[in-house]
């Protein structure tokens, strides 16, 4: 089969690969229809996270049919439609019973390095390193999905490939942010990051109750997306006083709600992105955060700040002071994907209103022999590229 | 991790009063052994003074790379323990096989999970012994001869293979299993396993301590290199396998998936 594999810093190759086999009993195999790239496969792309080895399979955001299950799995058939959570999740340990899906303890087969870096290690993850479990990923013609009990979700016949592809991750981790933002109603979110999943905030945010949704980006493109399809007030941080802008916005308060939709590789041209930029260069594993410093220095006191990441090592110059100073809740995490599979179906569905259509964000439909191209595009230009689908 | 600890040093006597203690008073496990020998201790030691003074006496980075060079080698001659020999695998401290060491040498492993299962289900597959090779993949096989009896094979580095006859000196249903090497055996073990149910629905913990000793007093190289001294973070590895094929009825696995050339 073609897959998508990695073979250094900005080195992606389609090569002709095996096919994978079932290798546990709750396995299931899928045969892709489509799949996409993500902002943080750019991470992957530009050496940034560790422990990668060269033709690792990348993907997380992937669906399809499936062709072969295990001798464990009943809730599938051969010729099911599902779309597949990018955290694998074993629904049984202490974690999985609590919901808590992206931190199950059974997923990860060599979490020896994830246990150095954090004390624990979480779920494992498609494509994204052997941090992660290292689990060849979906930008490819055929997956195995281990746990197919579990995480596998079989989407209505009416629903395209391209409606329901992001509950596979952006979807979710968008909703997820604004659900950890803790919006009440009346309350004013502002969203760091017109991202994808930036993009799904806002729109997230409405659906909680906000009364105000603020985008805060630097491209042009993306700020204009999140004006027109999720109706967000904007500020473009190269032109305006972010600060002084959410104050005029609030008269005077600050947002009760701040999403960093940024994560790691945050831009900006202030002195502390550039020292974060010269000490990632030099692979001391700090992550950038002038996004996140931003959303604690401007969120008003005993607001919320949710962090739907991604961040992986350390942090410099966390203003900490501000954070217990103002009193601030910080939630954060990667997506428990699974909760969210259903409720936000039913979005997309609609139930007799229009439904949400998440297929906006998208900005490329490639062949997957053209995702080499695709990776460089969307690393080198945010303002053209804001989503690629690979089509098989 | 395992130790082969020397009298001579004061953390190898910690070690060997640690080791005296019975298998019901747990110890620690030591996770620095003594693998440099005394004359290279010395001389390590002279060394680092050297260049911590020459590196702070010279200044600038050069003299900050000295001065760390040279603490990094009084640290390994103050302690003994040099953390790249133990990388790679190198013991200069260990003696010829002529000499015959404390009997206090081996190695003791404890360590526990907590698993979301009953603890009866956990003993109950415990308590069939010869399932334990499917969890302590140090062991190859633990054939059942009797109730209370069972022949025991572990299996090291080079093929090399110990076999000996244990019996269960213990036992309470869904709580604890004791088990000890026969005497006169060639490895003088005993492990037991212990299974305490948590509260409010979060499963059972089991507490695993393992004991391997050589006999008799006569150092063996074989003993010493097979129960290595990585034991530990193995046995550790294999209780999260385990429960992993308790909780989800399967270890989590990416052994054979494809990958590009």
């Amino acid at each position: 089969m073609k897959a998508v594999c990695w073979y250094g810093k900005h080195d992606v190759r389609v090569k002709e690969v095996p096919d994978p086999q079932l290798l546990n009993p709750r396995d299931a195999i899928i045969r892709v229809t489509a799949t996409a790239i993500c902002g943080s496969d750019l991470h992957l792309y530009n050496g940034v996270i560790p422990m990668m080895q060269r033709g690792d399979i990348l993907g997380h955001e992937f669906m399809g049919e499936v062709v072969e299950v295990g001798s464990a799995i009943e809730n599938l058939r051969v010729g099911d439609r599902v779309v597949v959570p990018f955290t694998i999740a074993c629904g049984k340990c202490f974690f999985c019973r609590r919901k808590l899906w992206s931190l199950c303890d059974n997923s990860n087969p060599d979490a020896a390095t994830a246990r150095m870096l954090q004390g624990y290690s979480g779920s494992g993850l498609f494509g994204y390193s052997h941090i992660y479990g290292g689990y060849a990923g979906g930008q490819a013609q055929f997956v195995r999905v281990p746990y197919a009990d579990v995480g596998p979700f079989i989407v209505p016949k009416e629903l395209s490939d391209e409606q329901v592809l992001f509950l596979t991750d952006i979807l979710p981790t968008g909703y997820m942010a604004a659900e950890n933002a803790n919006i009440q109603p009346g309350d004013t979110v502002a969203v760091w990051g017109c991202g994808p999943v930036g993009q799904f905030a806002i729109q997230s945010a409405w659906w909680l109750g906000a009364a105000q949704v603020i985008a805060i980006d630097h491209v042009h493109e993306r700020l204009e997306m999140a004006r027109i399809q999720v109706s967000a007030k904007t500020i473009n941080f190269d032109d305006q006083d972010v600060f002084a802008t959410l104050q005029e916005l609030t008269g005077g308060l600050g947002p009760d709600c701040c999403i960093d939709a940024v994560g790691l590789e945050s831009h900006g041209t202030a002195p502390d992105a550039i020292y974060d930029r010269v000490k990632q260069s030099v692979y001391l594993a700090t992550d950038r955060l002038h996004a996140l410093r931003q959303a604690i220095y401007c969120c008003r006191k005993g607001g919320t700040v949710s962090v739907p990441g991604v961040y992986g090592g350390f942090l410099d110059k966390f203003p900490f002071g501000a954070a217990f100073g103002k009193a601030l809740t910080l939630k954060m995490g990667q997506t428990h994907v699974h909760k969210y599979l259903e409720p936000l179906t039913k979005r997309i569905q609609g139930n007799g209103q229009p439904g949400f259509d998440p297929s906006f964000i998208i900005s490329h439909r490639v062949p997957i022999e053209e995702a080499p191209e695709a990776y460089h595009l969307f690393n080198r230009s945010k303002g053209e590229c804001l989503k690629v689908v690979l089509q098989m | 991790m395992g130790s082969f600890s020397s009298p001579v040093s004061s953390t190898g006597t910690l070690m060997v009063s640690l080791l005296d203690r019975t298998p019901s008073l747990p110890s620690g496990t030591r996770t620095r052994p003594n693998n440099i020998s005394n004359a290279e201790r010395r001389i390590s030691f002279a060394l680092g003074v050297t260049l911590v003074l020459a590196g702070a006496n010279r200044g600038k980075l050069t003299g900050l790379g000295l001065a760390g060079l040279g603490s990094a080698l009084l640290y390994r001659g103050a302690t003994g323990y040099c953390h790249g020999y133990q990388l790679l695998g190198i013991n200069t401290a260990q003696h010829p096989p002529s000499t015959v060491i404390s009997t206090k040498q081996g190695c003791q492993v404890e360590c526990s999970v907590t698993i979301a299962q009953p603890a009866a289900d956990l003993y109950a597959f415990w308590r069939k012994l010869d399932n334990l090779p499917a969890v302590l993949r140090h062991l190859e096989q633990v054939a059942i001869i009797d109730e209370q009896h069972s022949r025991w094979t572990a299996k090291g580095p080079l093929n090399i293979k110990l076999t000996w006859d244990a019996e269960i000196i213990n036992e309470r249903q869904n709580e604890l299993i004791a088990w000890k090497s026969l005497p006169g055996s060639l490895v003088d073990s005993a492990g037991s396993v212990r299974f305490t149910p948590l509260s409010h629905d979060r499963g059972t913990v089991v507490y695993v301590n393992l004991r391997y000793n050589p006999p008799g007093g006569q150092v063996s190289d074989k003993l010493a290199s097979f129960f290595g001294l990585d034991l530990k973070s193995q046995i550790e590895k294999d209780l999260r396998r385990f429960k992993s094929l308790m909780e989800a009825g399967e270890a989590p696995n990416v052994t054979g998936q494809p990958r590009g050339k």
